[in-house]
Protein backbone atom coordinates (compact mmCIF):
# COMPACT_ATOMS: atom_id res chain seq x y z
CA UNK A 1 0.00 0.00 0.00
CA UNK A 2 1.82 3.16 -1.30
CA UNK A 3 0.41 6.99 -2.28
CA UNK A 4 2.33 8.92 -4.47
CA UNK A 5 1.60 12.52 -3.58
CA UNK A 6 2.55 15.55 -5.44
CA UNK A 7 2.40 18.74 -3.57
CA UNK A 8 2.44 22.44 -5.05
CA UNK A 9 4.70 21.47 -7.66
CA UNK A 10 5.45 24.04 -10.23
CA UNK A 11 7.67 23.83 -13.15
CA UNK A 12 9.17 26.92 -14.99
CA UNK A 13 11.16 26.77 -18.29
CA UNK A 14 13.43 29.68 -19.05
CA UNK A 15 12.79 30.81 -22.04
CA UNK A 16 14.87 33.69 -24.08
CA UNK A 17 11.15 35.52 -24.38
CA UNK A 18 10.40 35.25 -20.55
CA UNK A 19 10.09 32.24 -18.91
CA UNK A 20 7.55 29.79 -19.69
CA UNK A 21 5.33 28.29 -16.16
CA UNK A 22 4.68 24.98 -17.72
CA UNK A 23 3.37 23.74 -14.63
CA UNK A 24 2.51 26.18 -11.17
CA UNK A 25 1.49 24.82 -8.19
CA UNK A 26 0.38 21.75 -8.91
CA UNK A 27 -0.80 18.99 -6.07
CA UNK A 28 -2.43 15.80 -6.78
CA UNK A 29 -2.66 12.11 -4.42
CA UNK A 30 -2.34 8.96 -6.27
CA UNK A 31 -3.40 5.66 -4.05
CA UNK A 32 -3.78 2.44 -3.84
CA UNK A 33 -6.09 1.52 -6.87
CA UNK A 34 -6.54 4.97 -8.42
CA UNK A 35 -6.30 5.04 -11.98
CA UNK A 36 -6.17 9.20 -12.17
CA UNK A 37 -6.70 10.77 -16.19
CA UNK A 38 -5.83 14.43 -16.62
CA UNK A 39 -7.64 15.81 -19.30
CA UNK A 40 -6.49 19.51 -21.15
CA UNK A 41 -5.99 21.45 -24.06
CA UNK A 42 -2.59 21.48 -25.37
CA UNK A 43 0.20 23.17 -23.16
CA UNK A 44 -1.63 22.73 -20.07
CA UNK A 45 1.31 21.08 -18.70
CA UNK A 46 -0.01 17.64 -18.47
CA UNK A 47 2.96 15.91 -19.71
CA UNK A 48 4.91 18.05 -17.73
CA UNK A 49 3.16 16.80 -14.83
CA UNK A 50 3.56 12.94 -15.76
CA UNK A 51 7.94 13.62 -16.88
CA UNK A 52 8.20 15.07 -13.71
CA UNK A 53 6.49 12.23 -11.46
CA UNK A 54 8.48 10.08 -13.84
CA UNK A 55 11.66 11.91 -12.61
CA UNK A 56 12.39 13.34 -16.37
CA UNK A 57 12.49 16.88 -14.95
CA UNK A 58 12.98 18.07 -11.80
CA UNK A 59 10.06 20.23 -10.48
CA UNK A 60 11.54 24.12 -9.88
CA UNK A 61 9.24 24.21 -6.19
CA UNK A 62 7.33 21.94 -4.48
CA UNK A 63 7.93 18.26 -4.10
CA UNK A 64 6.67 14.14 -5.40
CA UNK A 65 6.90 11.80 -2.65
CA UNK A 66 6.01 8.33 -2.54
CA UNK A 67 4.86 7.40 0.79
CA UNK A 68 6.91 10.45 1.97
CA UNK A 69 10.20 9.80 0.36
CA UNK A 70 10.54 12.29 -2.43
CA UNK A 71 11.16 10.89 -5.68
CA UNK A 72 14.86 11.74 -6.98
CA UNK A 73 14.79 10.86 -11.22
CA UNK A 74 13.09 8.39 -13.12
CA UNK A 75 12.93 4.81 -10.99
CA UNK A 76 11.62 1.43 -11.57
CA UNK A 77 8.69 1.82 -8.74
CA UNK A 78 7.34 4.23 -11.79
CA UNK A 79 6.55 2.79 -15.17
CA UNK A 80 5.88 4.81 -18.15
CA UNK A 81 4.13 3.84 -21.50
CA UNK A 82 4.12 6.57 -24.32
CA UNK A 83 2.02 7.38 -27.58
CA UNK A 84 4.42 5.75 -29.66
CA UNK A 85 7.93 5.43 -31.09
CA UNK A 86 8.99 3.52 -27.71
CA UNK A 87 8.99 -0.06 -28.64
CA UNK A 88 12.84 -0.90 -29.34
CA UNK A 89 12.78 -2.32 -32.97
CA UNK A 90 15.57 -4.13 -32.80
CA UNK A 91 13.68 -6.30 -30.11
CA UNK A 92 11.33 -8.99 -30.70
CA UNK A 93 7.73 -8.88 -28.74
CA UNK A 94 9.02 -10.90 -25.58
CA UNK A 95 12.04 -9.17 -25.80
CA UNK A 96 10.56 -6.01 -25.36
CA UNK A 97 8.13 -7.00 -22.75
CA UNK A 98 11.56 -8.00 -20.97
CA UNK A 99 13.42 -5.29 -21.49
CA UNK A 100 13.13 -3.68 -17.83
CA UNK A 101 13.79 -6.58 -16.81
CA UNK A 102 16.61 -7.18 -18.57
CA UNK A 103 17.77 -3.58 -17.34
CA UNK A 104 17.59 -4.89 -13.92
CA UNK A 105 19.68 -7.79 -14.16
CA UNK A 106 17.20 -10.24 -14.29
CA UNK A 107 18.29 -13.72 -15.86
CA UNK A 108 17.26 -14.49 -19.25
CA UNK A 109 14.62 -17.85 -18.33
CA UNK A 110 13.52 -15.75 -15.48
CA UNK A 111 13.05 -12.38 -16.86
CA UNK A 112 10.71 -14.68 -20.02
CA UNK A 113 8.89 -16.36 -17.49
CA UNK A 114 7.28 -12.93 -16.51
CA UNK A 115 7.24 -12.04 -19.48
CA UNK A 116 5.09 -14.64 -20.61
CA UNK A 117 2.76 -13.71 -17.69
CA UNK A 118 2.12 -10.12 -19.18
CA UNK A 119 1.94 -11.39 -22.51
CA UNK A 120 -1.08 -13.54 -21.60
CA UNK A 121 -2.68 -10.91 -19.54
CA UNK A 122 -2.60 -8.73 -22.63
CA UNK A 123 -3.80 -11.19 -24.95
CA UNK A 124 -0.59 -11.13 -26.80
CA UNK A 125 0.17 -15.17 -26.95
CA UNK A 126 1.91 -16.61 -30.03
CA UNK A 127 3.66 -13.04 -30.94
CA UNK A 128 6.68 -13.76 -28.80
CA UNK A 129 8.69 -13.50 -31.48
CA UNK A 130 7.01 -11.34 -33.91
CA UNK A 131 9.26 -8.33 -35.02
CA UNK A 132 7.44 -5.17 -33.22
CA UNK A 133 6.97 -3.58 -36.05
CA UNK A 134 5.04 -5.78 -38.12
CA UNK A 135 2.25 -5.86 -35.43
CA UNK A 136 -0.73 -3.24 -35.46
CA UNK A 137 -0.56 0.24 -33.82
CA UNK A 138 -3.10 -1.59 -30.80
CA UNK A 139 -0.38 -4.64 -30.28
CA UNK A 140 2.22 -2.45 -30.34
CA UNK A 141 0.71 -0.58 -27.71
CA UNK A 142 -0.13 -3.50 -25.73
CA UNK A 143 3.49 -4.77 -25.79
CA UNK A 144 4.15 -1.19 -24.18
CA UNK A 145 1.66 -1.62 -21.54
CA UNK A 146 3.67 -5.19 -20.89
CA UNK A 147 6.46 -4.00 -21.01
CA UNK A 148 5.61 -1.02 -18.04
CA UNK A 149 3.88 -4.05 -15.87
CA UNK A 150 6.40 -6.63 -16.16
CA UNK A 151 8.93 -5.03 -13.82
CA UNK A 152 5.94 -4.99 -11.10
CA UNK A 153 5.94 -1.34 -10.21
CA UNK A 154 4.02 1.12 -8.59
CA UNK A 155 2.42 3.30 -10.78
CA UNK A 156 1.94 3.41 -14.38
CA UNK A 157 2.69 6.67 -16.15
CA UNK A 158 0.95 6.82 -19.47
CA UNK A 159 1.11 9.41 -21.48
CA UNK A 160 -1.62 9.57 -24.47
CA UNK A 161 -1.03 5.72 -25.16
CA UNK A 162 -3.82 5.46 -27.23
CA UNK A 163 -3.74 8.81 -29.03
CA UNK A 164 -2.38 7.18 -32.13
CA UNK A 165 -4.51 4.28 -32.67
CA UNK A 166 -8.19 4.41 -34.80
CA UNK A 167 -11.34 4.62 -32.67
CA UNK A 168 -12.43 1.13 -33.36
CA UNK A 169 -8.62 -0.09 -31.79
CA UNK A 170 -9.26 2.77 -28.95
CA UNK A 171 -12.41 1.50 -27.37
CA UNK A 172 -10.86 -2.11 -27.19
CA UNK A 173 -7.81 -1.60 -25.99
CA UNK A 174 -9.74 1.07 -23.27
CA UNK A 175 -11.69 -2.63 -22.06
CA UNK A 176 -8.33 -4.16 -21.91
CA UNK A 177 -6.72 -1.75 -20.03
CA UNK A 178 -9.41 -1.29 -17.27
CA UNK A 179 -9.58 -5.20 -17.04
CA UNK A 180 -5.51 -5.57 -16.55
CA UNK A 181 -5.65 -2.39 -14.20
CA UNK A 182 -8.71 -4.35 -11.90
CA UNK A 183 -6.07 -7.45 -12.32
CA UNK A 184 -2.82 -5.92 -10.99
CA UNK A 185 -4.45 -3.47 -9.03
CA UNK A 186 -1.58 -0.79 -10.23
CA UNK A 187 -2.45 3.06 -9.70
CA UNK A 188 -2.27 4.95 -13.25
CA UNK A 189 -1.62 8.19 -14.13
CA UNK A 190 -3.04 8.81 -17.42
CA UNK A 191 -2.89 11.44 -20.09
CA UNK A 192 -5.45 11.92 -23.18
CA UNK A 193 -7.08 14.15 -25.06
CA UNK A 194 -10.38 12.46 -25.60
CA UNK A 195 -13.11 13.65 -22.69
CA UNK A 196 -15.18 9.64 -22.96
CA UNK A 197 -11.52 7.89 -22.78
CA UNK A 198 -11.22 10.13 -19.69
CA UNK A 199 -14.71 9.31 -18.21
CA UNK A 200 -14.50 5.60 -18.96
CA UNK A 201 -11.09 5.03 -17.84
CA UNK A 202 -10.78 7.16 -14.70
CA UNK A 203 -11.38 6.61 -11.06
CA UNK A 204 -10.72 10.42 -10.92
CA UNK A 205 -10.47 12.90 -13.38
CA UNK A 206 -8.28 15.96 -13.27
CA UNK A 207 -8.99 19.00 -15.69
CA UNK A 208 -5.90 21.15 -16.30
CA UNK A 209 -5.90 24.51 -18.36
CA UNK A 210 -2.98 26.62 -19.51
CA UNK A 211 -0.62 29.35 -19.65
CA UNK A 212 0.29 28.80 -16.75
CA UNK A 213 -0.57 25.30 -16.81
CA UNK A 214 -2.68 24.32 -13.53
CA UNK A 215 -4.89 22.11 -12.58
CA UNK A 216 -8.62 23.60 -12.23
CA UNK A 217 -11.20 21.00 -11.39
CA UNK A 218 -11.17 17.14 -9.96
CA UNK A 219 -13.77 14.71 -10.28
CA UNK A 220 -14.26 11.20 -8.99
CA UNK A 221 -15.56 8.66 -11.36
CA UNK A 222 -17.29 5.45 -11.34
CA UNK A 223 -17.88 4.40 -14.81
CA UNK A 224 -14.51 1.94 -15.07
CA UNK A 225 -15.81 0.36 -11.98
CA UNK A 226 -19.65 -0.27 -13.38
CA UNK A 227 -17.64 -1.06 -16.35
CA UNK A 228 -15.56 -4.02 -14.40
CA UNK A 229 -19.40 -4.63 -12.56
CA UNK A 230 -20.44 -5.77 -15.52
CA UNK A 231 -22.23 -3.42 -17.51
CA UNK A 232 -21.72 -2.72 -21.12
CA UNK A 233 -18.98 -0.21 -22.24
CA UNK A 234 -21.75 1.27 -24.63
CA UNK A 235 -24.12 1.15 -22.32
CA UNK A 236 -22.38 2.82 -20.22
CA UNK A 237 -21.02 5.76 -22.79
CA UNK A 238 -24.82 6.04 -23.62
CA UNK A 239 -26.27 6.65 -20.39
CA UNK A 240 -27.84 9.69 -19.01
CA UNK A 241 -25.09 10.63 -16.49
CA UNK A 242 -22.07 9.52 -19.05
CA UNK A 243 -23.29 12.53 -21.24
CA UNK A 244 -24.58 14.90 -18.48
CA UNK A 245 -20.63 14.31 -17.39
CA UNK A 246 -19.42 14.81 -20.93
CA UNK A 247 -20.84 17.81 -21.38
CA UNK A 248 -19.86 19.52 -17.87
CA UNK A 249 -16.92 18.73 -18.80
CA UNK A 250 -16.18 20.09 -22.34
CA UNK A 251 -18.08 23.10 -21.32
CA UNK A 252 -15.44 23.95 -18.19
CA UNK A 253 -12.76 22.81 -21.12
CA UNK A 254 -14.06 25.29 -23.70
CA UNK A 255 -15.23 28.03 -21.06
CA UNK A 256 -10.99 28.12 -20.19
CA UNK A 257 -9.90 28.01 -23.13
CA UNK B 1 3.80 9.18 -93.78
CA UNK B 2 6.56 11.29 -93.86
CA UNK B 3 9.64 9.88 -93.04
CA UNK B 4 9.62 12.45 -89.69
CA UNK B 5 6.69 11.14 -88.84
CA UNK B 6 8.10 7.52 -88.99
CA UNK B 7 11.28 8.14 -86.97
CA UNK B 8 8.77 10.35 -84.01
CA UNK B 9 6.34 7.07 -84.44
CA UNK B 10 9.75 4.89 -83.98
CA UNK B 11 10.63 6.84 -81.20
CA UNK B 12 7.60 6.75 -79.09
CA UNK B 13 7.53 2.77 -79.87
CA UNK B 14 10.87 2.80 -78.19
CA UNK B 15 10.39 5.05 -75.04
CA UNK B 16 6.67 2.75 -74.46
CA UNK B 17 9.30 -0.50 -74.53
CA UNK B 18 11.46 1.18 -72.10
CA UNK B 19 8.94 2.20 -69.65
CA UNK B 20 7.27 -1.06 -69.44
CA UNK B 21 11.00 -2.78 -68.79
CA UNK B 22 10.97 -3.46 -65.50
CA UNK B 23 6.54 -3.07 -64.79
CA UNK B 24 5.27 -5.97 -63.52
CA UNK B 25 2.65 -7.56 -65.85
CA UNK B 26 0.23 -8.23 -63.20
CA UNK B 27 -2.18 -5.33 -63.16
CA UNK B 28 -1.72 -3.65 -60.18
CA UNK B 29 -4.50 -0.76 -58.70
CA UNK B 30 -1.58 1.33 -56.86
CA UNK B 31 -1.86 4.01 -59.78
CA UNK B 32 -1.27 6.72 -57.04
CA UNK B 33 1.80 5.23 -55.22
CA UNK B 34 4.82 6.73 -54.22
CA UNK B 35 6.61 8.49 -56.80
CA UNK B 36 9.17 5.51 -58.30
CA UNK B 37 8.19 2.48 -56.32
CA UNK B 38 8.66 -0.73 -57.75
CA UNK B 39 11.83 -2.92 -58.71
CA UNK B 40 14.10 -1.32 -61.45
CA UNK B 41 16.65 -3.99 -61.74
CA UNK B 42 15.76 -5.12 -65.25
CA UNK B 43 16.03 -1.78 -66.51
CA UNK B 44 19.59 -1.68 -64.53
CA UNK B 45 20.21 -4.67 -66.89
CA UNK B 46 19.12 -3.25 -69.75
CA UNK B 47 20.76 0.27 -69.39
CA UNK B 48 24.49 -2.02 -68.86
CA UNK B 49 23.62 -4.00 -72.02
CA UNK B 50 22.56 -0.76 -74.05
CA UNK B 51 26.52 0.44 -72.72
CA UNK B 52 28.17 -2.17 -73.49
CA UNK B 53 25.76 -2.27 -77.11
CA UNK B 54 26.89 1.46 -77.78
CA UNK B 55 30.66 0.73 -76.56
CA UNK B 56 30.80 -2.36 -79.00
CA UNK B 57 29.19 -0.90 -81.99
CA UNK B 58 31.35 3.07 -81.70
CA UNK B 59 34.86 0.78 -81.96
CA UNK B 60 33.74 -1.79 -84.47
CA UNK B 61 32.48 0.89 -86.48
CA UNK B 62 36.01 2.76 -85.79
CA UNK B 63 34.16 5.77 -84.97
CA UNK B 64 36.69 6.18 -82.30
CA UNK B 65 40.56 4.81 -82.22
CA UNK B 66 41.75 2.14 -80.19
CA UNK B 67 44.06 4.59 -78.39
CA UNK B 68 40.94 6.25 -77.31
CA UNK B 69 38.93 3.44 -76.56
CA UNK B 70 39.48 -0.21 -77.49
CA UNK B 71 36.73 -2.60 -78.55
CA UNK B 72 35.13 -4.40 -75.73
CA UNK B 73 36.60 -7.58 -77.29
CA UNK B 74 39.87 -6.48 -76.80
CA UNK B 75 39.69 -5.81 -73.40
CA UNK B 76 38.44 -9.13 -72.74
CA UNK B 77 41.31 -10.34 -74.12
CA UNK B 78 43.19 -8.21 -72.24
CA UNK B 79 41.41 -9.30 -69.33
CA UNK B 80 42.78 -12.95 -70.08
CA UNK B 81 45.81 -11.90 -70.67
CA UNK B 82 46.61 -10.06 -67.81
CA UNK B 83 44.64 -12.76 -65.57
CA UNK B 84 46.84 -15.81 -67.01
CA UNK B 85 50.26 -13.76 -67.60
CA UNK B 86 49.94 -10.62 -65.64
CA UNK B 87 50.83 -7.06 -66.48
CA UNK B 88 54.34 -5.55 -64.90
CA UNK B 89 55.19 -8.67 -63.03
CA UNK B 90 52.12 -9.38 -61.02
CA UNK B 91 48.73 -11.23 -62.67
CA UNK B 92 45.15 -9.06 -62.14
CA UNK B 93 44.38 -11.55 -58.93
CA UNK B 94 47.62 -10.01 -57.22
CA UNK B 95 46.64 -6.82 -58.44
CA UNK B 96 43.31 -7.22 -57.24
CA UNK B 97 44.26 -8.98 -54.06
CA UNK B 98 47.01 -5.67 -53.12
CA UNK B 99 44.66 -3.57 -53.31
CA UNK B 100 41.65 -5.47 -51.29
CA UNK B 101 44.34 -5.46 -48.88
CA UNK B 102 44.85 -2.10 -48.82
CA UNK B 103 40.95 -1.09 -48.78
CA UNK B 104 40.34 -3.44 -46.54
CA UNK B 105 43.17 -2.93 -43.67
CA UNK B 106 42.37 0.68 -43.67
CA UNK B 107 38.52 0.12 -43.69
CA UNK B 108 39.08 -2.20 -40.99
CA UNK B 109 41.00 0.60 -39.05
CA UNK B 110 38.73 3.22 -39.47
CA UNK B 111 35.59 1.27 -38.06
CA UNK B 112 37.72 0.55 -35.14
CA UNK B 113 38.81 3.98 -34.48
CA UNK B 114 36.05 6.54 -36.41
CA UNK B 115 32.68 4.22 -35.09
CA UNK B 116 33.79 4.57 -31.36
CA UNK B 117 35.47 8.15 -31.43
CA UNK B 118 31.88 9.13 -33.68
CA UNK B 119 29.26 7.63 -31.53
CA UNK B 120 31.66 9.58 -28.53
CA UNK B 121 31.17 12.70 -30.55
CA UNK B 122 27.71 11.95 -30.67
CA UNK B 123 27.13 11.40 -26.77
CA UNK B 124 29.95 13.51 -24.79
CA UNK B 125 30.91 17.14 -25.90
CA UNK B 126 34.41 16.76 -24.52
CA UNK B 127 34.71 14.41 -27.06
CA UNK B 128 32.48 16.24 -29.98
CA UNK B 129 34.56 19.73 -28.99
CA UNK B 130 37.78 17.70 -29.06
CA UNK B 131 37.79 15.42 -32.66
CA UNK B 132 35.07 18.45 -34.36
CA UNK B 133 37.71 20.89 -35.86
CA UNK B 134 40.16 18.66 -37.02
CA UNK B 135 37.68 16.28 -39.07
CA UNK B 136 35.37 18.66 -40.05
CA UNK B 137 38.78 20.54 -41.46
CA UNK B 138 40.40 17.97 -43.33
CA UNK B 139 37.28 16.35 -44.71
CA UNK B 140 36.60 18.29 -47.52
CA UNK B 141 40.39 18.45 -48.49
CA UNK B 142 41.47 16.35 -51.50
CA UNK B 143 43.36 13.11 -50.71
CA UNK B 144 45.67 14.47 -53.52
CA UNK B 145 46.42 17.81 -51.55
CA UNK B 146 47.32 16.12 -48.19
CA UNK B 147 49.60 13.05 -49.85
CA UNK B 148 52.83 15.28 -50.20
CA UNK B 149 52.58 15.73 -47.05
CA UNK B 150 52.40 12.13 -45.50
CA UNK B 151 55.27 11.07 -48.03
CA UNK B 152 57.32 13.60 -46.27
CA UNK B 153 56.15 12.14 -42.65
CA UNK B 154 55.28 8.40 -43.59
CA UNK B 155 57.85 8.10 -46.59
CA UNK B 156 56.89 5.72 -49.65
CA UNK B 157 56.26 2.34 -47.80
CA UNK B 158 52.74 0.51 -47.26
CA UNK B 159 52.38 2.92 -43.91
CA UNK B 160 51.43 6.15 -46.10
CA UNK B 161 49.32 4.04 -48.77
CA UNK B 162 46.92 2.38 -46.14
CA UNK B 163 46.86 5.97 -44.06
CA UNK B 164 45.73 7.84 -47.06
CA UNK B 165 42.87 5.43 -47.67
CA UNK B 166 41.96 5.68 -44.06
CA UNK B 167 41.69 9.19 -43.79
CA UNK B 168 39.08 9.29 -46.72
CA UNK B 169 37.13 6.54 -44.89
CA UNK B 170 37.86 7.85 -41.28
CA UNK B 171 35.33 11.10 -41.98
CA UNK B 172 32.07 9.97 -42.98
CA UNK B 173 32.46 6.83 -41.01
CA UNK B 174 32.88 9.10 -37.63
CA UNK B 175 30.39 11.00 -38.76
CA UNK B 176 27.82 8.94 -39.63
CA UNK B 177 28.11 7.11 -36.16
CA UNK B 178 27.66 10.68 -34.65
CA UNK B 179 24.68 11.45 -36.48
CA UNK B 180 23.26 7.91 -35.58
CA UNK B 181 23.77 8.20 -32.01
CA UNK B 182 20.76 11.05 -32.43
CA UNK B 183 18.31 8.07 -34.09
CA UNK B 184 17.27 7.18 -30.38
CA UNK B 185 13.99 8.35 -29.76
CA UNK B 186 13.49 10.55 -26.32
CA UNK B 187 10.70 8.54 -25.66
CA UNK B 188 12.97 5.15 -26.12
CA UNK B 189 15.66 6.53 -23.87
CA UNK B 190 13.00 7.94 -21.10
CA UNK B 191 12.02 4.07 -21.02
CA UNK B 192 14.98 2.70 -20.33
CA UNK B 193 15.49 5.66 -17.41
CA UNK B 194 12.22 4.97 -15.98
CA UNK B 195 13.58 0.71 -15.78
CA UNK B 196 16.26 2.48 -13.40
CA UNK B 197 19.08 2.28 -16.38
CA UNK B 198 22.34 3.85 -15.36
CA UNK B 199 23.45 5.93 -18.00
CA UNK B 200 25.89 3.31 -19.68
CA UNK B 201 22.98 1.17 -20.06
CA UNK B 202 20.58 3.32 -21.70
CA UNK B 203 24.06 3.92 -24.33
CA UNK B 204 24.27 0.02 -24.85
CA UNK B 205 21.39 -0.80 -24.93
CA UNK B 206 19.29 2.24 -26.29
CA UNK B 207 21.51 4.58 -28.04
CA UNK B 208 23.91 2.33 -29.55
CA UNK B 209 21.52 -0.57 -31.22
CA UNK B 210 19.60 2.73 -32.68
CA UNK B 211 22.27 4.23 -34.14
CA UNK B 212 23.00 0.79 -36.34
CA UNK B 213 21.44 1.16 -39.54
CA UNK B 214 23.03 5.21 -39.79
CA UNK B 215 26.26 3.12 -38.70
CA UNK B 216 26.02 0.35 -41.36
CA UNK B 217 25.01 3.01 -44.05
CA UNK B 218 28.00 5.19 -43.11
CA UNK B 219 29.81 1.87 -43.29
CA UNK B 220 28.61 1.73 -47.00
CA UNK B 221 29.21 5.04 -48.25
CA UNK B 222 32.88 5.11 -46.54
CA UNK B 223 34.59 2.40 -48.05
CA UNK B 224 33.43 4.06 -51.40
CA UNK B 225 35.27 6.92 -50.53
CA UNK B 226 38.04 4.36 -49.84
CA UNK B 227 37.70 2.49 -53.13
CA UNK B 228 38.05 6.22 -54.64
CA UNK B 229 41.26 7.39 -52.94
CA UNK B 230 42.88 3.91 -54.20
CA UNK B 231 43.98 4.98 -56.97
CA UNK B 232 46.06 8.19 -55.41
CA UNK B 233 47.43 6.06 -52.76
CA UNK B 234 48.58 3.78 -55.38
CA UNK B 235 50.70 6.95 -57.42
CA UNK B 236 53.46 6.53 -54.65
CA UNK B 237 56.33 3.87 -55.34
CA UNK B 238 53.55 0.81 -55.61
CA UNK B 239 55.03 -2.20 -57.63
CA UNK B 240 51.39 -3.45 -57.55
CA UNK B 241 47.82 -2.87 -56.66
CA UNK B 242 45.13 -2.27 -59.34
CA UNK B 243 45.47 1.73 -59.23
CA UNK B 244 49.03 1.14 -59.88
CA UNK B 245 47.98 -0.61 -62.81
CA UNK B 246 46.22 1.65 -64.25
CA UNK B 247 48.52 4.29 -63.87
CA UNK B 248 51.78 2.53 -65.04
CA UNK B 249 49.08 1.39 -67.87
CA UNK B 250 48.55 5.22 -68.96
CA UNK B 251 51.78 6.10 -69.27
CA UNK B 252 52.77 3.32 -72.01
CA UNK B 253 48.99 4.43 -73.10
CA UNK B 254 47.51 0.87 -73.08
CA UNK B 255 44.30 1.94 -72.45
CA UNK B 256 42.76 -1.52 -72.54
CA UNK B 257 44.72 -2.32 -69.27
CA UNK B 258 43.33 0.96 -67.78
CA UNK B 259 39.64 0.08 -69.03
CA UNK B 260 39.98 -3.29 -67.52
CA UNK B 261 41.71 -1.80 -64.35
CA UNK B 262 38.77 0.64 -63.82
CA UNK B 263 35.86 -2.18 -64.33
CA UNK B 264 37.66 -4.32 -61.93
CA UNK B 265 37.77 -1.70 -59.40
CA UNK B 266 33.93 -0.45 -59.95
CA UNK B 267 33.44 -4.33 -59.82
CA UNK B 268 34.66 -5.02 -56.56
CA UNK B 269 33.24 -1.67 -55.55
CA UNK B 270 30.22 -3.07 -56.10
CA UNK B 271 30.46 -7.07 -54.89
CA UNK B 272 31.22 -4.69 -51.39
CA UNK B 273 28.41 -2.91 -51.55
CA UNK B 274 26.25 -5.64 -52.53
CA UNK B 275 27.27 -7.85 -49.52
CA UNK B 276 26.84 -4.66 -46.62
CA UNK B 277 23.61 -4.64 -48.00
CA UNK B 278 22.81 -8.47 -47.34
CA UNK B 279 24.37 -7.47 -43.75
CA UNK B 280 21.93 -4.96 -43.32
CA UNK B 281 19.17 -6.83 -44.07
CA UNK B 282 20.20 -9.71 -41.63
CA UNK B 283 21.38 -7.22 -39.00
CA UNK B 284 18.81 -3.85 -39.00
CA UNK B 285 15.86 -5.31 -40.91
CA UNK B 286 14.14 -2.43 -38.96
CA UNK B 287 15.39 -0.03 -40.73
CA UNK B 288 13.25 2.28 -41.85
CA UNK B 289 10.90 0.44 -40.31
CA UNK B 290 9.88 2.00 -37.03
Amino acid sequence: MSTLQADNVSVVFPADSGDVHALDKASLTIGEGDFVVALGASGCGKTTLLNAIAGFLAPTEGTIAIDGTPIGGPGADRAVVFQKHALMPWLNVIDNVAFGLQIQGVERAKRYEMANQYLSLLGLEGFETSAVYQLSGGMQQRVGVARALATDPEILLMDKPLGALDALTRESVQEILLRVWSETRKKVFFITHSVEEALFLGTKLILMSPRPGRITHTYDLDFSRRYLRGEPARAIKASQDFIEMREDVLSRIHGDA
Amino acid sequence: MTVEANHKQAGRGIARVLMNIGRRRRPTTEVYGQPGAGRSSLISFATAFVLLLVWWLVTNAELVKPLFLPPPEMVFDKFVEVSSEGFNNATLFEHALQSIMRVFAAFALACVTAIPIGIGMGVNKLMRGLFDPPIEFYRPIPPLAYLPLIIIWFGIGETSKILLIYLGIFAPLALSARAGVRSASIEQIHVAYSFGASRWQVLKHVVFKAALPEILTGMRIAIGFGWTVLVAAEMVAATSGLGYMVLSASEFLNTSVVILGIIVIGFLAYMFDMIMRFIEGKLVPWKGRA
